[in-house]
Formats: structure tokens, sequence, C-alpha cells
């Protein structure tokens, strides 16, 4: 069983802090990996938010394949952070050669797009870098967008951080907004992709738990956009339905959770808003998600999301203390990193609650 | 020997044979009373006694005319193993068996008619389902529910189902509102009672399933529908509230349909939907048969229609394609209806079903409310037994190619999947329609279980299966009201009641291990076979 948290915070902080809010939570992964999403960079970063940033795990030929479809593509490299891995030491990880970050500048016809425009344009140089490092084997491409930095790696996550030099704080990788996960999936191949969060055009998602509905949510989301793929993880699916929801449908936030956990048809009828529920569930049953689990969540626009399955058969706590908030799996991993907060004020979310905390750390909570 | 020819049919030529212990027999008659195919006869016969009277022992012989109970050996008269004499008879001193060595199948043709036959489905060898298990069963991650105290949400469309980007919504202050008319949908139990004519039913079995289903809907909160069958329905219930439970049906007979329209400015509620049958599993391509012997008085009034066979032919007259003619039906049946009325059709199950399908989930009108498809192992009915043997589909993999084919095209869900034919064939409809669900249909109907838990006799060997001949001996498929009125009303509908809420226990039974509190529509991950052959065509998995 997964265990998952996320950090928002009115200032930067260092990715040390998400390490700090996952490992008393150890007992509850099996230290087979590390990933995290970063989201409002500083650091490195700071001077380019606006450009995208391409995160990859490659062999030295991939990092040359990279760099020239970039090139024949009319993107031009403006920047990049390539983290230089402590070696030597005997660390529990099964390292890439290379770690790239790197910003680029949109192709010169790009540059007067709009933004729905380039959004298409990102995610499809995202999928061809995808399939042009997984024919040739030779390496893993995680995101690639404005402000958004994305690290994933197999092996222990103390030694993980270790060799990425996560423990030291030296300035160069800060951001507002992480979500994290320290584990490697289990259901299905255990491959660098396979590792939550997933990121799809701006929407990053980390889920705890099971989806019984795999299959169907897969058979089904295959078809609706061509951002869904891969599959590596039953988890993906919660991703793949908040993007279609927010992002092709473009539907408020809370009709998220109607689509992934209905409410039972009897609750519906009573409700006046019936008819809509009603033609929601039966139009979007194939993306319901049965099973126990917890999603946390992060929207393009920075706000984090977190919500339960309708049994409320896995746990989540979040807690804040005026400047950070965190969400996790278990409340020790928040007394971890907030020990001070008011714990009294700690929120347990329900199996019908849908929680938003905003860019204010306002924290929304509504039923569904 | 020359007064006898050899060609004469005698009892060892039919199906089965009466066992009589005449020096049990009373004679008290409730035998050939309760014979409805008057199979057998009381008779004299001369017989050779031996008595003696006297203290001492001094046995003789003579000869006594002797009343019994005889066999009568034509085909018309054929015993058919129903068992209600044995039933009966107070004295254990008669019953039918089976005769291995019968030439029935020969003689039952020398009037130059194809062989009839009903309640019973075609000569199969094994079904897919039985050799399929729900295997993936949650455990220590992901928790199996608790079948007893978890809720469950057991209901299925029926209705055309937008895609989500044709959902007419516009949000506004982080609300969506419905802006325009979506076609109709109810949400109902996924198991139908399938179109079971009040021709071919008697009045009272047919009553005994409308009040099973009303008693579902009112006191056991099971939203189970009902199929009307072709011919109509008593203008009464049309003007019911209880039409609310009720999918009419119209077939290519068009048999009752006059009443319907008639009734329409009468009725206080809608049906629950429409169902135009184009054909059927159990005798496909045969259209529909109501021998003469069942137009009762009644059935001539509901149908309008004079005493005669009634056959509706195997399609649709006057239609050209399936875009086509399915249009026009529908347009015309929703309109009757004002749309608010869903409107699905029933196939038999076939080498076609899968373009059909894609032809209606292409239907620019969205106004296909449902596919049912039908196959072989089902039926009852009045069928050549040529046809019943020898043509028709499974169903099980042409359900499996329509769903798979709806998620090729990302549509699957909008015309909801129905599918049966010999569900609950082995009891355990349960069992079928989880399985059948997982495989991608929204529901099932059956239909001939329900005239077994009334108290069919008949069985897949051959036992009675004589519903065409309006002799039924249980009262269920007959219109003569001294039979139909064998059949306690009550407790028919009672057995159906009971049966239908154990399904529901064992629905639940079978949502819990895979942890599912919703139908697991498409969920083929949750199913293994132990033949390849089966796995791979379902493309589910092989285990063993
Ligand atoms: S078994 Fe049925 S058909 Fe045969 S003699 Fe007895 S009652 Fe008649
Ligand atoms: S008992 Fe009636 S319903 Fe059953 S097979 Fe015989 S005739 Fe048909």
């Amino acid at each position: 069983m997964c265990r998952i948290g996320a950090i928002k915070s009115k200032e930067f902080f260092h990715p040390s802090k998400a390490l700090h809010l996952m490992l008393p939570q150890q007992e509850g992964h099996d230290n087979s990996g590390f990933a995290m999403v970063m989201q409002d960079l500083a650091g490195v970063f700071s001077r380019h938010k606006d450009k995208p940033l391409l995160s990859l795990a490659c062999s030295q030929r991939g990092a040359k394949m990279v760099e020239d479809y970039m090139e024949t593509n009319n993107f031009t490299p403006i920047q990049e952070w390539i983290p230089r891995g402590v070696r030597g030491k005997k660390l529990d990880i099964a390292a890439m050669p290379y770690y790239i970050f790197r910003n680029y500048e949109y192709p010169e016809h790009y540059r007067d797009a709009s933004w729905e425009e380039k959004e298409e344009l990102l995610l499809s140089t995202r999928l061809a870098l995808r399939i042009l490092l997984e024919e040739a084997g030779e390496g893993f491409v995680y995101s690639f967008w404005p402000d958004v930095l994305t690290l994933k790696e197999i092996g222990d996550p103390a030694d993980i951080a270790t060799y990425f030099r996560l423990w030291e704080n030296n300035g160069d990788l800060m951001a507002k907004n992480v979500v994290v996960q320290c584990r490697q999936n289990t259901n299905y191949d255990i491959v660098r992709y396979a590792a939550h969060p997933f990121f799809l055009q701006g929407y990053t998602l980390c889920a705890n738990g099971e989806n019984t509905f795999y299959t169907k949510n897969k058979e089904y989301q295959k078809s609706l956009h061509r951002g869904y793929i891969g599959f590596e993880s039953d988890s993906q699916n919660f991703l793949y339905t908040m993007h279609y929801v927010l992002h092709e449908l473009k539907w408020p936030i809370k009709y998220y959770k109607h689509v992934i956990t209905p409410l039972p048809f009897e609750e519906i009828s009573v409700r006046d808003d019936r008819a809509e529920l009603t033609a929601i569930r039966q139009s979007l049953g194939h993306l319901e998600i049965n099973g126990p689990n917890t999603i946390i969540a992060m929207l393009p626009d920075g706000n984090m999301v977190t919500c339960c399955d309708s049994k409320k058969l896995r746990p989540v706590v979040v807690g804040g203390d005026g400047t950070t908030v965190a969400i996790a799996s278990e409340v020790c991993g928040i007394n971890a990193i907030l020990p001070e907060r008011d714990q009294a004020l700690d929120i347990y979310p329900n199996e019908r609650e849908v929680v938003v905390i905003d860019a204010a750390l306002e924290v929304k909570r509504w039923k569904q | 020997m020359e007064t006898v020819r050899t060609q004469d049919v005698t009892v060892n030529d039919l199906p089965w044979k009466i066992e009589y212990a005449r020096e049990r027999c009373t004679m008290c008659g409730s035998c050939t009373a309760a014979c409805s195919f008057q199979a057998i006869q009381p008779a004299m016969e001369r017989r050779s006694v031996t008595i003696s009277t006297g203290h001492q022992p001094e046995p003789s012989e003579r000869h006594q005319a002797r009343p019994v109970i005889r066999q009568v050996d034509s085909v018309a008269n054929a015993c058919t193993g129903c068992g209600m004499c044995e039933k009966i008879c107070p004295n254990k001193a008669i019953r039918p068996v089976r005769n291995p060595d019968s030439r029935h199948a020969l003689v039952a043709r020398s009037g130059g008619q194809p062989l009839k036959r009903g309640g019973r489905t075609n000569l199969q060898a094994g079904r897919t389902l039985d050799k399929i298990v729900v295997g993936r069963i949650s455990q220590m991650t992901d928790p199996a529910l608790d079948s007893e105290r978890h809720t469950f949400d057991i209901v299925a469309p029926f209705g055309r189902v937008l895609g989500p980007k044709e959902l007419p919504f516009t949000a506004q202050g982080g609300e969506l509102h419905l802006s325009d008319k979506t076609p109709p949908v109810n949400w109902i139990y996924p198991v139908i009672f399938s179109d079971m004519s009040i021709g071919a039913l008697s009045t009272r079995a047919w009553e005994a399933i409308a009040l099973a289903t009303a008693y579902l809907n009112e006191r056991c909160n099971m939203p189970v529908r009902m199929c009307s069958g072709e011919g109509g329905m008593p203008v009464k219930l049309l003007e019911s509230e209880q039409l609310k439970y009720m999918i009419l049906q119209i077939a290519s007979g068009h048999f009752g349909w006059n009443r319907i329209i008639k009734a329409m400015p009468r009725m206080k509620v809608d049906p629950a939907g429409i169902l135009i049958k184009i054909g059927q599993g159990a005798k496909p391509g045969d259209g529909g048969l109501l021998p003469a012997a069942k137009v009762a008085e009644h059935i001539q009034a509901i149908r309008g229609v004079p005493k005669a066979d009634l056959m509706s032919p195997p399609n649709h007259q006057g239609l050209y394609s399936i875009e086509e003619s399915v249009q026009k039906m529908h347009l015309s049946l929703n309109a009757a209806f004002k749309f608010r009325v869903p409107v699905a059709i029933k196939c038999a199950a076939s080498a076609t079903s899968v373009s059909v399908y894609n032809n209606l989930m292409r239907d620019p009108y969205r106004i296909c409310g449902g596919f049912f498809i039908d196959g072989i192992q089902g039926g009852t009915g009045a069928a050549n037994e040529v046809s019943l043997d020898h043509t028709g589909h499974p169903v099980v993999s042409k359900l499996r190619e329509c769903y798979l084919s709806a998620v090729k095209q990302g549509r699957q869900g909008q015309i909801p999947l129905w599918a049966g034919g010999g569900v609950g064939l082995t009891g355990n409809a349960a069992a079928d329609a989880l399985k059948m669900i997982c495989l991608g249909a929204n529901g099932i109907f059956m239909g001939k279980i329900l005239i077994q838990l009334m108290g069919c006799v008949g069985n897949e060997n051959g036992r009675c299966n004589s519903c065409n001949t309006g002799k039924c001996p249980a009262g269920i498929c007959t219109q003569d009201p001294r039979l139909a009125k064998r059949l306690n009303v009550d407790l028919a509908a009672r057995n159906i009641v009971n049966y239908m809420l154990a399904l529901d226990s064992e629905l639940k039974k079978l949502m819990a291990p895979i942890g599912n509190s919703s139908l697991p529509v498409g969920r083929s991950d949750a199913l293994v076979s132990t033949e390849q052959a089966i796995a791979d065509k379902l493309a589910i998995q092989y285990v063993c």
C-alpha cells in the first residue's frame, strides 16, 4: 500500500521537507522508490517560469536523441540543471546515467500562439520523446511543462535523496508545491513510469490504494484522449479522469468526485440537482472508480485537492500552520514537518468530501 | 398377427412408457383425470387369475375381466413424462419411465408436419458460462466488501445514454445545469423478466409474474421490470399505476398494439420502456407462433384476432435496412410516447450481431435505448424442433464482441447491452448474470427460469416440453381454463419473489469479493477461464 503526501506553502521550500513528510510514514511503504512533482519553482528555475521545463532520466545516447529531436522541432534550450549524483557510496538506487531538467524556448512560430495551442504542442512533444526513448530503450521523459519539475527513481527513498543531495538545501531546488510518493508501483511491471505522481498537462496526481475498475477505466480512457497512454498503474486512471473532467469537459472541480465515486441512485433521486447528477453518472459510468483509495492532486493553478473512495477505506489527513499546508496518508508525516500547528484543526476528509487548498492556503471543503 | 401391421405405432415407439402396478391400483381415476395429454385411459383386460377360497389351498385358475389403466399407443397422445399421474396417484401405482429405444423422432413426423416442441433448450453440450469463474478476489490491499453490511447499487440503464461531450450542460457559478432534454433512461434492476406473451403463458401464469414484479418493486425495493411479450396486455393493467413496471413489446405481428394505442389516452403512467422484437434466440429466424389450440377467447379479444394459428413473421415486413427501418420504428414509437419512454430492440444473437450494434451506435437520432441479444439456450413457446435444435447462436461471445466493439469506439455504455438466452439454466441466475455483466452486459433478461419457478416440470432432456400443445399439465403454458386453474397464482408469484431475493443476495455475494459496490460492467479482469479457447475468445485470463 502506498503512502502519499503533498505540501503547499506560501513560501518557497526545499524538497527535503517532502522527504521529512514521507519518511515517518515509512512503515507503509516498501522503500522501493521515490517520485515527486514540484510546481511553482524557485532557485535555478526562477528566471524562466514561463518556459517549458523538460524532466527526463536517460542514457548518454538518449540525451543526444532528445537534443536532436528538440533541435529539429525548433525548441531552443535556455538553461539546464543536471544534478550531480553522489557516486561511490553504497546506495540503494537504480540510477540512470543522466537526469536532465532543461528549460526551452518555444519554437519561433509558436511564440504568439494561444495557450491552448501551446498546451497541445507540449503534450505532443513529450509523447513523441517518450516513444523515441522507449523504442530505443534509452530513457524516460516525465514532464514537459512550464514551471513543473518531475523526478522519479527506483530504490530506497533516503538513499535516493542522498544521491540527489536532497538533504542539503543549497537553494538550487525550491518550490511552493510538491506532491510526493515513496514507493514503486507494484500492481504491474516495476518501471520508472509507474511511480506516482503522474502528470499530464498541468495536472498531477498520486493515489494510495486500488482501483478495481482499472480495466474498464482503461478501456474507456484509451479512446478519450491521445495523452491517456501508458497505464502502468491503476492510479493513472484517476489522473486521466481528472484531466478529462476539468480540462476536456471543463466542468467545475466538484464534479470530479461525482464522476469517480458517484452517489448511489437512491441519494441522487432526492436531490435538487438529480437531473445533472444522473446524467453524469450514466454518461461517465466507465470512469467510475471502485475500490479503496485516496488521491492527492495538484491542479495547473497550484491548487491541491484530496478525496477518498466512497467507503472511506483509505485514510488521509490535512493539516496546516498558516504558512504551509500538508496532506498525507498518515498524521505522523504532518507532525514531522508541522509540529507546532494546532492539531485540533486537522481535517480528516470523509468519503463524500472534497478538500481543495488554494493559493492563499484557504481550505475549502464540501460534501459531494 | 395379420390384423396388426408392423408399421403400427406402439407404446414402445414413444419416448415415455407407463409403468403400471395393477395390484396397487384402486381404480380411483385420478391419473387419467390428471393427464392433460390423454396418454392413459381406463381399459378392460381379460386376465387370468389364480384363486383359492377353501380352508385348504386349492388354487384354481380362471379368467376375469378387470379394469386397468393403459397407455394410449398414438403419437398424438404420447406420454410426455410429466409425471402428473405419479404425483396424484394415492397408491404409487403408476409412473412414466423414459424409453431409450423410442422411435419418436421418426413416427412423430408421419403427419407430414415438422416436429414442434416447447419449453427446453437446444441441443447443447456444456455452457460457456459454466467454464468461467470469478477469479479476481480482493484480499489484502484491496479489501473485499461485506456483502451483508455494505450498500450496493444494483441498477442498470434502459435507454440511450449520451457520451459525456454530448451532454447539454452549461456551467454557472461552479454548477452544471442541463440546458436541454436528454433521451429518457430508466435505471432498473439488471434482471428483466423476459418477454413471454399473455398468449403463450396462461393468463394466471402471466399474472403471477406481473404480481411478483409489482411485489418486488413495492415491497422489496428491487426495481425489476417485466416485458409484456408480444400480444398486448389487459386494458386494466395498461391503465393502472403498475404499467410503470412493464416494458411493452412490439414484434413483427404487432399483436395487441391496437389496444395499447387505444389505451394511451387513459394511461396514468408511462411504461418502463418499449422493446421491439426483431428476433429471438431460441428459434431465430422463425418468427413467433401461437398455435390455434392456445388462442382462447380472451386472447382473441386482447389481440383482436380470430381463433387461428397466430404467426409473427420472422422479420418486420416492409423494413429495408437496419438504419432506415429501425429509425422508422423508433421514431414513431418515441413519438407516440412523446420521447419519454426509452425504446430498445431485441435481436437473436447471430454472426451479424456486431454489425447491427455498430449501426445502432451510429444512429444519429440517439434514439435506440438498448440492444438486447438473445442466445439459443433459452426459449419456450412453440418452435419447429429442427430450428430449435439446429439454428442459433450462443450469446456469450456475441455479447463480448459487441461490448469490445463499443470499447474500440469509446462508446461503451451508450447503447446499453442486455443479454439473455439460457441465463439461469443451471438454476444459478445470479452467477450467470454477474459473469455476463463482467463481460460487458448492462443487464440480463431471463424467462424460462420463471416458468420453472412457477412449477414447470419440463427439462432439458425432453421431459414434458409441451408448451406448444396447450395442454401444459402445470397450468403455465395453456389457455385451457381447467388446466390453468391448476396453477396457484400466489404460490407461483411467491416462488419468483423468493428466488429474486436470493438472487439479489447472491449478486452481492459475488460483487463483494471483487470489491465492487456498483455493477462491474465490463470488468473482465474479474473473470478467469480454465479453458484456453474460451479465455482467448473472450479476452479474459486463462488459468489452470
Ligand atoms: S406422465 Fe404425464 S403424460 Fe404421461 S401418463 Fe402420466 S400424466 Fe399423462
Ligand atoms: S409443464 Fe407446462 S410449461 Fe413446463 S414444459 Fe410442460 S407444458 Fe411447458
